[in-house]
């Protein structure tokens, strides 16, 4: 009976933390896009319900009844896995995500490597739907934005190090109260900056969209996709473009630590704080969309290599001899 | 502890089973495919036995870059005209005494290992650490590999490195009339260089480019 209660509450937890975020994830399309319009002086999805918030609850109707078609030479397995792989992964790294002191659905030691190792696998989905489809375009772009994802996991890999440094731990929960006296997002800002860029090019958003450049490979590997399976792609996507914001808003911004500790904003609960972090990062995400022409293969290559890797390195020594000069270094 | 027991034999029957289909398996993709199962499935062993940094290394490392190189090299070769040819072609036949080798010398050096460990457990103890329970695993990890062992680290650090440079140098070619742009020529190129402003006459226009 103890073990029924047990699993019976963790599932209770999960579906709390689960329903959220994918209610979240349709919210934010509609922000997306919203924002998307307004700097282009147009009235963006507005029809649907008030505002059009339930723009996507009308496309996800739309995207259900439409048929399911399976290319006759596609590897069928793969085929169907790709899109449930990338919803999975993009999913379960939720569950290390903290949205307060102690609430946390599984508060590990490792919880910012768990969340690298899931978004570092996070590439599969796109592999395998582009060679599933055994079709030219998405095989073009699962290329493409397989090595695109691998480069700028690297400079991501070495940012999150320097913050790694000035905490002492690799638990989320740590590294958030580690910032109660100064956001990392002062000392760090230049690697603020190079995480908001890699992490751009690490969901495949617009200006590195070039895994799904629709004028040159169609659609990228969601060009064989129909009807659900490609909503779980697009869902996917956007529940890794909401994880790599709170994962920015955790590692620079404070998590959900109010930014002044004073009488009128302690009030107001952690969460609040943590999900306003996220939507401003989001708001970024989406002024960037609207504003920056995507970039070249080449010239994305060679940010990522030759000038995000190297500067993170060198912060990472800068970082590294301050505080032990100075004799800050965390200890255990 | 049952619980334990089971998500143990669950773990190890996927990470074996995988590691058949990796073998057996026709299609290389797919060959590929059963293997990043392989690795995941032995990252979540790892993580069950406590050391969950080296389990959520494996999968970064691993599954994370190598397997996605191994999926890129076989995605690129021409799947369809090699389907397991190894046992049926004359030709091929000669890889298998080298595998029976090469499988026999593992089998023996597992069978010394495991042995060593049953009959003479004070010679492992002699060169391994105690695990505590006050630091975590991390922790402990790095005050060993950067204390006692780090001249060894550091060995290691560079001949990954070296084998990184030999690997540039030996695929790195030289080629004739490639065109490069010039980034820094790109970015300062000013407005009054781009475009010229020009009176066109009438019925005579104008001659650019010559």
């Amino acid at each position: 009976m103890d073990t029924f209660n047990l699993i019976f509450n963790e599932v209770y937890k999960i579906l709390f933390l689960l329903i959220p975020v994918l209610v979240s994830v349709a919210m934010i399309v509609w922000l997306d896009r919203r924002v998307w319009a307004f700097v282009q002086k147009r009235q963006g999805p507005n029809v649907v319900g008030p505002f059009g918030l339930l723009q996507s609850l009308a496309d996800a109707l739309k995207y259900i009844f439409k048929e399911i078609i399976i290319p006759a030479s596609s590897n069928k397995i793969i085929f169907i896995l790709a899109p449930i792989i990338t919803m999975t992964l993009a999913l379960i790294a939720w569950a290390v995500i903290p949205f307060g002191e102690n609430q946390v659905l599984a508060n590990i030691n490792v919880g910012i490597l768990y969340i690298f190792a899931v978004s570092s696998l996070g590439v599969y989905g796109i592999i395998m739907g582009g060679w599933a489809s055994n079709s030219k375009y998405p095989f073009l772009g699962a290329i493409r934005s397989a090595a695109q994802m691998v480069s700028y996991e690297v400079s991501i890999g070495i940012i999150i190090i320097n913050v790694l440094l000035c905490v002492g731990s690799l638990n989320l929960s740590d590294i958030v109260m580690a910032q109660q006296n100064m956001w990392f997002v002062i000392p760090l800002f230049p690697m603020f900056v190079i995480f908001f860029i890699s992490s751009l090019a690490e969901t495949n958003r617009p200006p590195f969209d070039l895994p799904e450049a629709e004028a040159e490979l169609v659609a990228g590997y969601q060009t064989e996709y129909s009807g659900m399976m490609y909503a779980m792609f697009w869902l996917g996507e956007y529940a890794n473009i909401l994880l790599m914001c709170a994962l920015g808003s955790i590692l620079f911004l404070g998590g959900w630590l109010s930014p002044i500790d004073l009488y009128p904003f302690n009030l107001i609960p952690g969460v609040f704080w943590l999900i306003f972090k996220i939507l401003f990062l989001f708001i970024l995400f989406a002024l960037v969309k609207a504003v920056v022409p995507r970039y070249r293969y080449d010239q994305l290559m060679r940010l990522g290599w030759k000038i995000f890797l190297p500067l993170s390195l060198t912060y990472v020594i800068l970082t590294a001899s301050y505080l032990f000069y100075f004799n800050l270094l965390p200890t255990i | 502890m049952i619980s334990h027991a089971i998500f143990f034999y669950i773990f190890s029957i996927i990470a074996i089973i995988s590691a058949i289909m990796v073998t057996v398996s026709k299609n290389t993709v797919h060959s590929v495919f059963f293997l990043i199962l392989d690795f995941i499935s032995i990252s979540c062993l790892f993580i069950m036995i406590g050391a969950e940094f080296l389990g959520m290394i494996m999968l970064i490392v691993y599954v994370g870059a190598v397997a996605v190189l191994f999926l890129f090299v076989v995605m690129m070769l021409n799947v369809a005209q090699q389907k397991n040819q190894w046992f049926v072609s004359k030709e091929n036949s000669s890889h298998i005494p080298v595998g029976l080798i090469i499988s026999a010398i593992i089998f023996f050096e597992l069978i010394i290992v495991i042995g060593g460990w049953k009959y003479r457990p004070e010679l492992f103890n002699a060169n391994s650490s105690q695990i505590t329970n006050e630091v975590s695993n991390t922790h402990s990890l790095g005050q060993i590999l950067y204390t006692d062992y780090i001249h060894i680290f550091q060995i290691s650090g560079m001949i990954l490195l070296i084998a990184m440079i030999g690997a540039i140098v030996l695929t790195f070619r030289q080629r004739e009339g490639v065109k490069t742009q010039s980034y820094l020529k790109q970015i300062s190129r000013e407005r009054s260089e781009g475009v010229e402003v020009l009176e066109v006459p009438s019925n005579r226009g104008v001659k650019i480019d010559d």
